[in-house]
């Protein structure tokens, strides 16, 4: 039961990126189009995961001073086999993802979740609470990418499928805006405005 | 002048926050008063304007193909750049280290305004950018390197600051009350980016 509540707390309530505010970096940046915002997310998944199950089998033996340098390197060695799997398998959408494959390292979530929660507990809660966030960090940049790709180029996965709609024949136009950076930030704004006009608790004082 | 075109386009065009969101996360939490972020503001331009050239010189001749063959020619097809994220992390944490120390030593006062920021960025994704999109880019000599660190550092600056000023104004104004703190933020940032977008296409 409470390993299910770890997985499942961060999907809405606790999510990591519209409530704790953390990896927003690549969130944002990843989300013009579906499919790298897809496999952006199940390599954040794999890593938070791998890296809070590794720190903490780890977690006795780490000195407190060097823990960061010690969660760096478990976390950049796990980056380095995910970005030499995109390359030999993906290698379109590693080429699109470019340096954000890179900055999962520095990516909040991870290092947050290995600080807040890894160091301190035993390994099997640990490696559910990274799948957790994981999920929950994929379900905004999914929510994210559709709507961009949605609204801007009106394909999704590439496939165009306002034109099967008919709606360009009414005179409906792709906003291109859509597909620009700052519009990834106003459309996270939004999903955030909804999730705390949906639940009070959220809000800010 | 080359120098100039790369400073202002790193600056402007290719901003850190509204182009490649880079380092939101301490954009977003310490942008409340304008004084604690201009100092992390001044921290994270100091730590980019070391450690990208360090990272550039590691790049250049340990990492990149063909990289090795000053050493002897027989390393001349030796491609390491698979080790370019660790190897990455592993300096801009150590000179994030080392600068704390030398800061505490000789200049305390420097050290009490930027001290708590300066464990924060070793992991803030803007340092680390620098150096990836310093990889990318292909710069051709140190002095590029200088400019482009110094311009990015300096956009993010511009950034953090900008919208800490606004953030301070904001407690003014009626905002709907599940929109206050992060949600308006965001969106503001988003209409700073599209006022940004102005400088695209600017060919320098």
């Amino acid at each position: 039961m409470k390993n299910r509540q770890l997985i499942v707390m961060p999907w809405r309530d606790n999510n990591p990126v519209t409530v704790q505010v953390l990896g927003i970096c690549s969130c944002l940046a990843v989300t013009a189009q579906l499919k790298p915002a897809v496999v952006m997310a199940a390599s954040v998944t794999v890593v938070t995961a791998l890296a809070n199950l590794i720190i903490s089998l780890m977690r006795n033996s780490i000195p407190p001073r060097i823990r960061i340098i010690v969660q760096l390197v478990v976390v950049s060695t796990l980056v380095v086999i995910v970005d030499q799997v995109l390359r030999a398998y993906f290698y379109d959408v590693s080429k699109q993802l470019s340096v954000f494959v890179g900055l999962i390292i520095t990516n909040c979530i991870v290092m947050g979740r290995l600080e807040a929660f890894a160091m301190h507990n035993p390994p099997v809660p640990a490696l559910c609470d990274g799948i957790g966030n994981g999920i929950g960090y994929s379900i905004v940049l999914v929510i994210v990418g559709t709507t961009r790709e949605l609204l801007g180029s009106g394909c999704l996965w590439g496939v165009p499928v306002v034109e099967h709609t008919g709606l360009y024949n009414i005179g409906y136009e792709d906003n291109g805006l859509m597909l620009m950076p700052p519009m990834a930030l106003i459309v996270v704004g939004l999903l955030i405005w909804a999730q705390r006009s949906k639940n009070k608790k959220l809000q800010e004082s | 002048m080359e120098y100039v075109n790369i400073f202002i386009k790193s600056v402007f065009v290719d901003n850190m926050i509204f182009a490649f969101f880079l380092g939101m996360c301490s954009y977003l939490a310490v942008s409340k008063t304008v004084k604690t972020s201009l100092g992390l503001g001044v921290a994270v331009t100091f730590v980019l304007c070391v450690t990208v050239p360090v990272n550039w010189i590691i790049n250049r001749y340990l990492l990149a193909p063909g990289a090795l063959a000053w050493l002897s020619p027989k390393l001349a097809d030796v491609d390491l750049t698979f080790l370019s994220l660790i190897v990455f992390i592993a300096t801009i944490a150590a000179i994030v280290q080392i600068v704390e120390m030398v800061v505490e030593r000789y200049s305390p006062s420097l050290y009490n305004s930027l001290g708590i920021f300066l464990p924060l960025i070793a992991v803030n994704c803007a340092v680390m950018g620098g150096s990836l999109f310093m990889q990318e880019r292909n710069y051709s000599n140190l002095g590029e390197v200088f400019a482009f660190a110094l311009g990015s550092g300096g956009g993010w600056l511009l950034a953090i600051t900008a919208i800490a000023a606004l953030r301070e104004k904001l407690r003014y104004s009626h905002i709907p009350p599940a929109l206050k703190g992060v949600g308006i933020t965001f969106i503001i940032t988003g209409l700073m980016g599209l006022a940004f977008m102005g400088f695209m296409g600017i060919d320098l």
